[in-house]
This record gives structure tokens, sequence and C-alpha cells, in this order.
């Protein structure tokens, strides 16, 4: 490299505090190990922004934090009408309890995919104008979800309180496994979606309709046992694995609602998606992210 | 002795003191230093990307990035001490090379090196959620750009203070009038005590009597942060404040040196009187 004014040698600076920024687009950043260590350090960032967008939501809404607890109970209520009211049969607290399980789990996934497509892109001119760890935009997003969620369980557990096959075993507890697995794919998910929406504003219009055929292929309103007779049928039992959320959200509701071990094969392929999405979505995320400032 | 004379003489004198003042600090150690630094960046021209657009113009067989050469081989050296003012025409590339040196954009080629925690421009990003208080939108801005919480609420008591803005501090943003916006910005920048504050037009914030606190407080900073950044084109507050320029042109540097002499030669070059600065300098 050469330089129109050569500098002198000498000591340059006091400062421990150093930066070099050369040139460098696409690809990982060249340091790993620095940049999860800021994004560390910048958490409470994340969660700051998380807690005041919920904050925001709902300033201008007569019903305020209330909706919180208020949209899951209605959720609920749209679907016992859809199942036990228009089928015209009566389908029992049982598989109302697994319904609810896996709606509310499934539409935090769905909450992360939605806000974290959003996160990036509705950084504006934080973005432009701050240097930090992007990541933890969709990160912000994540927890944004997450306490959108927590409101929901006391909602489940009343339901599941009245159904019959309620038991609270170990394996209740080893759902938290499966949940926090959910998490962190759902994580890498958020930054998918958000590095996708900044190059495509389509991203956000088309992610509805993608999550409502996503919703109807998983096992929520079929449990796992049906939704497996019926690729067995077929011929076709392996084709369910490919999607992450047999695997995550069934392994998780049968052991929340249903207290069944999930067999090896659904913990393998919980396992493998988890990892996944991870580094999936922080590779891609990574590797783009220092083009969004020109971007937004 | 005429008193023209006597006039010329002595401004003959200041500059010749503000250049040993600028030998001196160029001695010393460097704050920022830009080596031929150039910064290109694809961006396009559709307002919004999107799927449909991408699809026809793959099947027409276009691109739609368009090169933009914001800043082409930049060099330059700033040494501890030097509040550094930035003037050049809009589109000149001197808020890239901003962003450029506080680590948002990569340059293209060259090397940049800073020594010190910049402010980032911090002050613009406040705002960028109009949903979120003035104190909200502070507080995030300031745990973005690494500081701690207690830092963080420290400094912004001392930001609402100095912005003065009474209760609106807890407004959202959206019912913000600009000067109270602009004073909020200010206010953040030269709040977060960084060692290298870099400023991007924030100057015109405000009435008149805020732009007179605003010019006190920016003078107060030269002594304590290690080195400033102004970009403006209040070019009176360039000359007051700096102690050394750079004018930009269609992202080359066509002169480092004295404020005055800088200045000058960027109005010869534009073509414009001084006059048409008064305007805006009050």
């Amino acid at each position: 490299m050469t330089s129109s004014h050569p500098a002198p040698l000498r000591p340059t600076g006091t400062v421990a505090d150093v930066h070099v920024y050369e040139p460098h687009r696409a690809g990982l950043p060249k340091k790993i190990g620095p940049y999860f260590r800021e994004l560390w350090e910048r958490r409470e960032f994340a969660s700051e922004l998380s807690r005041s967008g919920i904050r925001a939501a709902n300033t201008r809404t007569v019903f305020g934090q209330v909706w919180l607890v208020l949209n899951p109970l209605l959720l609920a209520l749209v679907y016992y009408l859809l199942v036990n009211v228009l089928s015209g049969q009566s389908q029992g607290m049982d598989f109302f309890a697994h319904l609810t399980a896996g709606l509310f789990t499934f539409y935090f996934i769905s909450g992360c995919m939605g806000t974290g497509a959003a996160s990036v892109v509705g950084g504006g001119r934080l973005l432009l104008n701050t240097a930090f760890p992007r990541l933890l935009l969709p990160l912000s997003s994540v927890r944004t979800a997450f306490y959108r969620f927590l409101p929901t369980l006391p909602v489940w557990l009343v339901f599941y309180l009245f159904a019959d096959s309620r038991q609270f075993t170990w394996l209740t507890l080893l759902s938290l496994v499966f949940l926090a697995m959910i998490v962190v794919f759902s994580a890498g998910l958020a930054a998918i979606f958000a590095t996708l929406q900044v190059y495509f504003r389509d991203t956000a219009a088309f992610l509805p309709y993608f999550i409502r055929i996503w919703l109807y292929l998983s096992p929520v309103i079929l449990t796992v046992d049906r939704l497996h007779a019926y690729a067995a049928k077929a011929g076709a039992e392996h084709l369910l694995y490919l999607n992450p959320l047999y695997s995550l959200l069934g392994g998780f509701t049968e052991l929340l609602v249903g207290s069944r071990m999930p067999n090896w094969h659904m913990w393998v392929a919980a396992v493998s998606w988890t990892l996944i999405a991870a580094v999936a979505g922080a590779w891609y995320f990574m590797s783009r992210e220092r083009d969004f400032a020109v971007r937004i | 002795m005429d008193p023209m004379d006597e006039a010329e003489l002595a401004r003959q004198a200041a500059r010749a003191q503000r250049a040993a003042a600028r030998a001196e600090r160029a001695a010393g150690p460097v704050a920022v230093r830009v080596q031929n630094v150039s910064i290109t960046y694809r961006t396009t021209f559709e307002r919004v990307p999107t799927f449909k657009n991408a699809i026809v113009r793959f099947g027409r067989g276009q691109k739609a990035v368009k090169e933009i050469e914001a800043v082409k081989s930049v060099t330059f050296d700033v040494p501890v001490g030097t509040s550094l003012g930035i003037i050049g025409a809009n589109g000149a590339g001197k808020s890239t090379l901003m962003r450029a040196m506080a680590g948002i954009l990569p340059p293209t080629s060259g090397r940049i090196e800073v020594h010190g925690r910049v402010s980032t421009l911090l002050a613009l990003g406040v705002g960028f959620n109009g949903q979120l208080s003035g104190r909200e939108n502070v507080i995030l801005g300031g745990l973005a750009s690494g500081l701690s919480r207690r830092e963080v609420e420290e400094r912004a008591d001392e930001v609402a203070e100095f912005a003065d803005i009474g209760e609106f501090m807890d407004a959202p943003m959206r019912t913000y009038s600009s000067g109270m916006f602009s004073r909020l910005a200010f206010s953040v920048a030269v709040h977060m005590k960084p060692d290298i504050l870099m400023i991007d037009e924030a100057l015109s914030a405000g009435d008149a009597v805020f732009k007179r606190k605003a010019t006190a407080k920016m003078s107060e900073l030269m002594k304590s942060s290690r080195a400033m950044f102004l970009v403006s084109h209040a070019l009176a507050s360039v000359r007051e404040l700096c102690n050394d320029a750079i004018w930009l042109h269609q992202g080359k540097l066509m002169m480092h040196g004295d404020p005055e002499d800088v200045i000058s030669a960027y109005n010869r070059f534009m073509e414009v009187g001084e006059d048409a600065f008064n305007l805006e300098d009050l």
C-alpha cells in the first residue's frame, strides 16, 4: 500500500483503544472472537431495544400491556370455535391442550421470523450512524417474541389442568430442552429473514402465507402420531424430517402434553435442525451485515 | 501606518502562529490516520428493492446495482489536538468519509487507523424510532455504541438538561418539533464523552440562544477530546471552531491546510462570495 504522505516513524497515540479499518466486504469478519465478545458486551442493548419496543407497541391501545394475555386468549377462542363448533364434533380437552401448546409455540417461531425480518430495516438511522454488531437486532426481536410467548404459558396451563391426560413428570421438565432448541432455531431464522428483508422488501409480504402453509405441515393441528400415520400410508415418513418443526415442535408437545419420550430420530433431527439454522443464520447475516448501511 | 496594513499584518501574524501550532501538532501522535482510502459502494436505484423487479431484471440480464465512488484515494493524518473541518459541496463524500472513520462503512481500499473511542455520529441515530421517548432513544443509542447502562443513564440526564426540552424528554419522539429534535441530537453528540468527536451538520440546531450555547460547548470539548471532526456548510463555524480543514470535491481531496486558506479556495472554486453563507451562519 502506498501513501502519498508517508508518515515518519514514531509511536502513535497513547490510548490502548486502536481500531484499524481495512477493505472487507463480503464474507465473515476476519476475527470472529472479537465480534462475539462485542455482541456479548452489548447484550444490554438488545434487551433494552426489545423492552422499549414492547412498551411502545401497545401505548396507543386502550388495553395496553393486557394485550399480551388477551392475544393468546383470543387465538385460543378462534381455534376452539374452529375445532369444536364448526367441525360439529367435540374434540375434548386433551386435544385442545395439545392444540394450544403447539399453536402458541408456533406463534413464537413465526413472531421471531416476522419481527426479525423487520428488525434490520427498521433500525434505520441507528444503523446508519452507529457501529455495533448488527446481529443484536434480530436477537432483540427473538427476545421480544419470547416475552410475547411467556404470557401464553399460563393460558395453556389452564386448559391442560382440565385435560384428562394431565400429568407432570420429569418428562414435562425435559420439554424445556426442546423449547431451548426452538429458541435457538428461531434465532437462526430471524437472522436469515432479517438479511433477506434488506435485499428483498417483499419478504415480509410473503411471510404470512409461508407461515400459514408451514403451520398446516407441522404437528400443530394434527398430532405427531396422526402426521406420521398419514405419511406412512404414502410411504414417505422420512420426508417428515425435512420439516424442522416436525421434530422440534413435535418433540416439544409430545413431552409437554403427551408426557411421552420422543424417539431418537426426533432427537437427532431436532438437534441437527437447531445447529443448521443457528450456523446458517449467523453466517448469512454476519457475512452480509457490512453491506446493510448502504442498502437501507 | 495605514490601519488596513495593520489589520493585514495582524492577520499574517495570526496565520504564522497557526502554522507553527499545526507543525507542532503534526510532530506529536496521530489520532486518526487515513491512508489512500477509497470508498465505492454499490447501491440500487430502485426505490424499494422487490422480488418481482429482481426476477424481471434477471430475465432481461440487467444489473440493478450501480457503483458510486464516494471517496477516491484520500490520504491525511489528524494529529491529537486537531479539530478538523470538512467542507465541500453536497455529495462530495463528507458524510461517507466520516462513516468510514467511525467504522460503519468499510473502505473499499486503503486503511484507516483510529486511536480512541469515537462518538460514531451517535447523535444522528437518535430518533430512529419515533414511538420511543427521547430518553429511550438516547439510552438505546448509547448502549449500541458500547457504553454501560450506568454510564448511559447518567449521561441521559445531562443530555436532557443541556437540550432543555423539559418534559418532552419522556414523550414519544414523533411529537417533537424539528427544533427539539436537533437540540436533542446535538446534546447527545457532545455528552457521550468520546475521545474523538464527530459532528455532522449538527451545529445548525435550534434557535440563536441554543446555537450560542452549542458553540460554547464545542469550544470546551475541543480542549478535552483528542480530536474533533466537524462537517458543515456553515463556513463561519468551521473558521471559528477548527484549526485544520480539508476540502472534498466529488470524492477527491482538493486541499488540506489552514481553515482560512481552504475556505477561501473553496469559495473561489464554487464561485460564490462569502455573503452566500452568512444567512445560515447567524
